[in-house]
């Protein structure tokens, strides 16, 4: 085998093999074959979600999960690139919410059918521990919800894969939304600084540089007080 | 001190959540603290009929690995549809080989789990680890005059395998009423279902069911029933606001958990109680929010 074979890999591709040069991800991999993605990707630095994947390698039967954008090929995948398949999403006005324990259930009721089989944690690209986070959602556990699942990036992995229909996900996004509408703890020092700009604390020294010339402006900038670093 | 590994069930912090409250303060005070292990999930509930339905069996499984990892070979819950589902799954895998390799295999992501953790009712544990006596000892001020009907429901009791106490003739709670040196109510229905799930879809079977139950609790001379169960609980108390407009004679019983009552006599917090008990207790206001 010369040294360029050495360099590549085969990687299957809807049936078909392809070579490809080592050290590729999944998705570049898929691209240097000729397939062209028009939708199923997006960043292409694993924080959109868009490119969730699922491949197979030889001699194993199991699925495995990635971000295509992320996870490098590896010689013998079976690769095959997700279609966009949305799940449905409750509507709800934020505001009008009543942030209690059954809220969740209340939008979301199907997180009741969990069987806590934990197919979409070990779905999850970002290795959140999903199931745990829709157990907290069961017992109206906003706050553990909302923090277990704050690395979430809506892949949509985990809804997929689950046997009992539940919509992790936008479940989980629900519960962050009413974590920081209602139940994150205030930052006192920014309601403080709100209240002053509203009381117009900082408007003279405002109105001083908006009436200022660009050589004003220039010394004042170069005299500026600076926090000792 | 002896600590237990507990498991509360999600309704008990949610709709049951008085019945948290009082079980934690109850055992505080009889020196076996519930200590709630890391990382708990639904128990599962219900029990899976169908014997090769292992699926249905993860819920509660996951929950026997994380009190194996916790160092228990045993989870204590006060909840009467959590133990049950819980207990018939422990039944149901514990020495049972076949089975638990296909489901320690499934669950790969977690240590195997061994077929060693037994489950307990907390009423099982009052009666066989601390003892009547014990309880009685506890207590600050006597239920004297008080009449305190039991009301078993379906989960404690039956399956037979399962059951804490003779399905026919139960006398676990009556032993406990007895022990508060309250008056046990003995009535016909104490150990009929309440109707469980049907409330979802059937309510007014419910509402029937909660009539006979508790009239004939009322026939008997109870001042309250005690559960042992959120959704017996949930079903008993709150359909007798149809009763109310059914009835306009309708004379509302009060429904508590039996930790809640044990709470009253032991002067330690007792969640939420019903105003109609309140105004029935043979003892000062403001006993029972451990304020006493």
């Amino acid at each position: 085998m010369s040294e360029q074979e050495n360099a590549t890999i085969r990687i299957h591709v809807m049936g078909k093999t392809y070579r490809v040069p080592a050290g590729l991800t999944i998705m570049d991999a898929m691209e240097y074959s000729g397939y062209r993605f028009i939708r199923g990707a997006g960043c292409r630095s694993g924080f959109c979600g868009a490119c969730s994947t699922i491949y197979r390698r030889e001699e194993d039967y199991r699925l495995q999960f990635a971000l295509a954008c992320q996870e490098m090929a590896e010689d013998g995948m079976y690769l095959v690139q997700l279609p966009f398949t949305p799940a449905p999403r409750s509507q709800y006005d934020l505001e009008k919410v009543d942030p209690t324990e059954n809220v969740l259930l209340q939008y979301y009721p199907e997180i009741a059918r969990c069987v806590a089989c934990n197919t979409c944690t070990k779905a999850c690209p970002q290795d959140i521990e999903v199931m745990d986070y829709v157990q907290a959602a069961l017992r109206g556990d906003i706050t553990r919800t909302a923090t277990l699942s704050f690395d979430c990036i809506q892949c949509g992995l985990c809804t997929m894969r689950c046997p009992a229909d539940i919509k992790h996900y936008h479940m989980a996004q629900m519960a962050r939304r009413i974590y920081g509408r209602y139940l994150s703890p205030v930052p006192e020092h920014l309601e403080e600084r709100l209240r002053e700009i509203e009381e117009g604390v900082c408007d003279s020294e405002l109105d001083k540089l908006v009436a200022m010339n660009e050589e004003e402006l220039v010394i004042a900038y170069a005299a500026r007080i600076r926090e000792e670093e | 001190m002896d600590r237990l590994t507990y498991f509360p069930g999600c309704s008990l912090k949610d709709e049951a959540k008085e019945f948290e409250i009082s079980a934690m303060a109850v055992m505080e005070a009889l020196e076996l603290p519930l200590v709630e292990f890391e990382r708990w999930n639904c128990c599962g509930t219900v029990f899976s009929l169908t014997e090769d339905d292992l699926m249905h069996q993860l819920a509660s499984i996951r929950n026997f690995i994380r009190a194996q990892e916790a160092g228990s070979e045993e989870i204590v819950t006060s909840c009467a549809m959590c133990y049950n589902t819980l207990k018939r799954s422990s039944l149901f895998v514990n020495h049972a080989e076949e089975r638990l390799e296909k489901i320690n295999a499934f669950m790969d992501e977690e240590v195997a789990y061994e077929g060693k953790v037994e489950v307990r009712h907390l009423l099982e544990i009052i009666r066989d680890r601390i003892g009547w006596e014990k309880v009685e000892e506890a207590m600050i001020h006597p239920l004297e005059g008080l009449s305190v009907a039991p009301y078993y429901g379906c989960m404690l009791l039956r399956p037979k395998q399962v059951g804490i106490d003779d399905p026919d003739n139960p006398t676990i709670m009556r032993d406990l009423i007895d022990a508060l040196w309250a008056t046990p109510v003995e009535y016909a229905f104490q150990a009929e279902c309440c109707g469980s799930y049907q409330v979802v879809d059937h309510r007014e079977l419910i509402v029937e069911r909660t009539y006979r139950i508790l009239s004939s609790a009322r026939r008997a001379g109870a001042d309250v029933v005690i559960t042992s169960c959120p959704l017996c609980q949930y079903n008993l108390r709150e359909t007798q606001s149809e009763l109310k407009e059914k009835i306009p004679t309708y004379d509302e019983m009060p429904v508590v958990y039996f930790t809640q009552l044990m709470a009253i006599a032991l002067d330690v917090d007792s969640g939420e109680l019903p105003g109609p008990l309140l105004a029935r207790l043979p003892i000062e206001e403001g006993v029972g929010k451990g304020e006493g």
